[in-house]
């Protein structure tokens, strides 16, 4: 199968970008989308090219490291799969593929179609987290969990954190990822101490990275590779509002 | 004290309306309000069909009572502004959150009317000042406002020579339109700004929002078109 690629190629966050014209001449249905890549990288080397940067690690579906843009579609648009998950199958020969890194200021490009995602990890870090005494573990029945709880709270916690549900938004708008974390943590019962403080500073940690808006249009929910619903931007939005009416002066001395 | 301290510890109503979520929340509380007038505006002038007396009376007994009038006037204007103004913000700030557009981008899973709200409402808005023109100060009606033999505006008259022009008419079953597809997201989506979501609920309130929009821009079209096909005369 061949295949014709427009990668965008940036040498540094810096420099101008532009799509560069590839062909790959020596495509198997069954290689990935990224070991296509590879093989493109490969051709590229022998002939003294600089290869395509792409991210990529478990290259299982997990890890949350790869993705971009195929064909305006983040991962390539396949149901719950990352674009390690998407198989050469899905393409014709002849096909023109256009790749493009996640777009966002708040995900500036590094290099070609790798992108800095640190802004994610900043707005966990403000307040994606429960505080818990370190020491033996406690006991596993000590704290009994509802059955809907746990599971609402393990869907949000598949969030591998890939920023395709950023890439997808037309706003650049990373409510899905902030409402995985936010349901995640705030469906538990050890999640529930810090669940307003935690939508207050989460919330306004996404607004200080310069993400966009989100208008409720259900475009990272198709992207998203784990199948996140859009009813956890619901929930932020809902412990959000509860946590701006509703915390008291005295509570904000303690928090920090 | 840490910065988080500091944040938290600032004004309570600026923090709030800082975030996305807080200038969504406004968006959607000032649409309840507008969409609260649509509905009694058109339930309103829906009395036309009921005769010239009967919508004239109306106009009369609305008149009559200048304290509750300008009171929805003033708090319409508000929402009307907050509304426009969260949304003018957000817009800026969507610019700057994607100042890169993509080549390619295709949004297979929104629909058209989501996406193009910050459009519809423009045109809705401009919409709006012409028919404040039209029927409120009268300036771009043919001879002004007509008025019955007491003084009193002959909202019946008015109506009848207003949309007698047909590219009138036109023009208002195109913004009416449009106020319809913006209410068929604006709809819906004003729950999920407000954090109300279920998996039972949410599927009814889209039922709702489509719904709504289909009667509300149903219900408006069809009293220009009644007038120039000669049905309301």
């Amino acid at each position: 199968m061949k295949l014709t690629l427009h990668v965008w190629r940036q040498k540094n966050s810096t420099a101008p970008g532009q799509f560069v014209r590839y062909e790959a001449n020596d495509v198997n249905t069954h290689m990935s989308f990224l070991e296509m890549l590879d093989v493109v990288n490969e051709e590229l080397i022998l002939k003294g090219e600089e290869p395509i940067a792409f991210d990529h690690d478990c290259r299982e579906g997990i890890c949350g490291t790869c993705g971009s843009m195929v064909n305006g579609l983040a991962h390539g648009g396949h149901k719950g799969a990352t674009l390690c998950q998407l198989h050469m199958r899905f393409f014709k020969d002849g096909d023109e593929v256009w790749l493009e890194p996640w777009r966002a200021r708040a995900f500036p490009v590094i290099r070609d179609l790798v992108v800095d995602r640190g802004a994610l990890d900043r707005i966990v870090a403000s307040g994606g987290y429960v505080s818990v005494p370190t020491g033996s573990a406690p006991d596993g029945n000590a704290v009994a969990v509802p059955k809907p709880d746990a599971d609402r709270s393990m869907d949000a916690a598949c969030c591998i954190g890939c920023g395709a549900c950023v890439a997808a938004c037309p706003n650049a708008a990373v409510a899905l990822f902030l409402g995985a974390k936010i349901t995640h943590l705030g469906s538990l019962p050890q999640g529930q101490p810090e669940r307003m403080d935690r939508a207050l500073k989460m919330v306004a940690r996404a607004r200080q990275e310069v993400f966009g808006y989100c208008t409720n249009i259900g475009e990272c929910e198709a992207a998203c590779p784990k199948e996140i619903k859009l009813d956890v931007i619901a929930r932020t939005n809902r412990d959000f509002l509860r946590a701006s009416f509703t915390r008291s002066p005295e509570a904000k001395q303690v928090a920090g | 004290m840490s910065t988080a301290v500091m944040n938290l510890n600032s004004n309570r109503a600026s923090r709030f309306y800082d975030t996305t979520i807080g200038k969504k929340v406004v968006m959607a509380v000032s649409g309840v309000v507008l969409f609260g007038f649509v509905v009694g505006h058109l339930v309103g002038n829906l009395q036309i069909y009921a005769g010239a007396d009967k919508v004239n009376h109306y106009a009369k007994f609305l008149q009559s009572m200048p304290g509750p009038l300008w009171g929805a006037r003033i708090v319409l204007l508000l929402c009307l502004i907050l509304h426009v103004w969260s949304a003018f913000e957000l817009w800026l700030l969507t610019r700057e959150a994607r100042p890169v557009a993509y080549k390619k981008k295709s949004n297979p899973n929104s629909s058209y009317a989501s996406r193009t709200m910050i459009w519809s409402g423009p045109i809705i808005g401009a919409f709006l000042i012409y028919h404040l023109l039209h029927f409120t100060f009268g300036t771009v009606l043919p001879n002004g406002l007509a008025r019955l033999e007491n003084g009193d505006v002959n909202v019946y008259q008015n109506m009848i020579v207003g949309f007698s022009q047909p590219l009138v008419t036109l023009f208002y079953a195109i913004a009416v339109s449009l106020l319809g597809v913006h209410l068929y997201h604006g709809l819906w989506s004003m729950f999920q700004s407000l954090g109300v979501s279920h998996p039972s609920y949410t599927p009814r309130f889209k039922q709702f929002a489509a719904a709504a929009s289909i009667l509300i821009s149903v219900g408006n079209i069809s009293i220009p078109l009644s007038v120039l096909a000669g049905f309301v005369r």
